[in-house]
């Protein structure tokens, strides 16, 4: 039986008129990647980004339904937003470090809960960038530009940035499409990886990379999750004729 | 040879003829002012005052009161200035209130100078009791220069790219975490720029500070800030004007309008290593 580690009960949500997420249910298994795929403009990327309540943020949106991490229901309205997101973490489409140095980048979340220790914060920072794969690359440099990364390179500090206040979930979205393959296969293998200590949300496109990585998969379509599984059973023997049809390149 | 590649001919040296009769007009206008006031440059004339009615002699007094008025100016606009863009950025919505307050600051950068002149003999001299000051001068000043900084901080604040606010929301902070630790040090370098132009407008200005601050002639220098000053675009102005004895104070203005070139881009120079240091270390 796999332990769940985020329970979503029918959210549903709003830009204005318009709804864009429909009455989507489902749970995500801890300790393991979970990829919502699907064609563009199905709201995917609005979808993952309830779970850190980035959607709040926008001018006349609605939520509505649950998102239940750990027992607690992250809607409900006395929730703290900024500890919520140092429980679950964030990776953006675009490698976005702030322009400041290596270090001052990871340390960046500790500094905000107001972190003042140099030793734990190196300790911390020096630990986010190994499991990142970024400390034998960076370790002479901590103190130069951010900017002076390569693109991999600034994916894997924005993913040591996260690590850093000690997450339960990051959310990825579409981490590797500004990257070249090169970089996208390290990264994939990083997020592999990652899944030991934390749980994986992740946003694609890229069919072939949910295969290959996601041990879930949701498959969202018009803002109705059309089915989810686990990601063998689904690329092989879709349920929905929908999904069946989006794999095969119908739509997309 | 083609019609295209005439036209193509013909524009790069419309464009070229441009740029060569600024340069020329910046050229003669530098030479003009050096060859005529250049040769007073010397020790005395920057650190004595008048002499002898104004024919010889330095001008001191007029350096430390234009020092004077662009720094006190500057402490007082510029952080308001920034404050202010960076509520009309971040935190404004966009209503009938706030558009009113943006077409205002824009109309108040187009104001002639003369006019802040007047506002400010009303305002500081009259009705605050001030009289004619440092203090009177430095604030007409910085209400001149006010909207000047709150455009370019402004626009700084405007660059700063939505990754980054996105970025440090996703890691906890708050909105005024994020303003104060992500997109003002961002937007820093880009301000200084506002602000380097400000101090060459405050400094240079005359008739802001004609009615406010300035005074002809003072062999003292000011002990506080209710002190009336001497300052060098109004001593350029009077030298031209009020003069006696124009064939010794032409010069004099001269050399005057040499100093305040030069102080200046001293003071430019230094805001402009300070913003170069800033943007080595925080390019995207």
């Amino acid at each position: 039986m796999v332990k769940n580690r985020l329970k979503i009960e029918k959210l549903n949500l709003w830009f204005g008129e318009k709804q864009i997420l429909n009455d989507i249910s489902f749970s995500i298994p801890d300790k393991k990647i979970t990829a919502i795929i699907g064609p563009s403009g199905c709201g995917k990327t609005t979808l993952l980004r309830c779970f850190n309540r980035m959607n709040d943020m926008a001018d006349d949106v609605k939520i509505e339904g649950k998102i239940i991490l750990d027992g607690y229901n992250i809607y409900e309205e006395k929730t703290d937003l900024s500890s919520l997101r140092m429980k679950i973490g964030m990776v953006f489409q675009r490698p976005n470090p702030f322009p400041k140095s290596i270090f001052e980048n990871v340390a960046f979340g500790l500094r905000i809960k107001g972190f003042k220790d140099k030793i734990e914060l190196m300790d911390i920072v020096e630990k986010s960038l190994k499991d990142s794969w970024l400390w034998n690359e960076v370790k002479d440099r901590l103190n130069s530009s951010a900017m002076e990364l390569s693109g991999g390179q600034q994916q894997r500090l924005c993913i040591a940035r996260a690590l850093a206040t000690n997450p339960e979930v990051i959310l990825f979205d579409e981490p590797t499409s500004a990257l070249d393959p090169q970089s996208t296969a390290k990264i994939e293998e990083l997020i592999s990886e990652l899944k030991n200590s934390v749980t994986v949300l992740q946003v694609t496109h890229n069919i072939g990379q949910a295969a290959r990585i996601s041990d879930y998969t949701a498959f969202l379509y018009l803002g109705e999750l059309v089915e989810f599984g686990i990601s063998e059973k689904l690329f092989t023997v879709p349920q929905d004729k929908r999904t069946e049809e989006y794999l095969g390149g119908k739509f997309g | 040879m083609g019609l295209r590649k005439l036209k193509e001919i013909l524009g790069i040296n419309a464009l070229r003829l441009a740029i060569l009769i600024s340069v020329i007009f910046l050229f003669l206008f530098i030479i003009l002012i050096f060859v005529k006031g250049g040769k007073l440059i010397s020790f005395t004339f920057l650190t004595q005052p008048p002499k002898a009615g104004m024919t010889k002699g330095g001008i001191f007094p007029a350096i430390i009161g234009t020092l004077y008025l662009t720094i006190l100016s500057l402490l007082f606009a510029f952080p308001i200035g920034v404050l202010s863009a960076i509520y009309l950025v971040e935190y404004a919505k966009e209503n009938l209130l706030v558009t009113i307050i943006r077409t205002a600051i824009g109309t108040l950068a187009g104001v002639p100078s003369i006019i802040f002149g007047l506002f400010g003999l009303a305002i500081f001299v009259v009705t605050f009791g001030f009289g004619v000051s440092i203090l009177s001068g430095s604030l007409t000043l910085g209400i001149m220069v006010l909207p000047l900084i709150i455009k370019a901080s402004e626009e700084a604040i405007k660059a700063v790219p939505d990754s980054f606010r996105e970025a440090s929301y996703a890691l906890g902070a708050t909105r005024r975490q994020t303003i104060l630790k992500v997109v003002v040090p961002t937007a820093i370098p880009s301000i200084l720029t506002g602000a380097i132009m400000s101090i060459g407008r405050a400094a240079g200005e005359t008739a802001p500070i004609l009615f406010t601050a300035a005074t002809f002639y003072t062999r003292r220098l000011p002990k506080s800030i209710f002190d009336e000053v001497m300052v060098l675009p109004y001593h350029i102005y009077a030298l031209m004007t009020e003069g006696t004895s124009p064939e010794y104070q032409v010069p004099i203005a001269y050399g005057t309008a040499v100093v305040l070139l030069g102080l200046v881009l001293v003071i430019s120079s230094v805001s402009i290593i300070i913003r170069y240091r800033m943007r080595r270390s925080k390019k995207w």
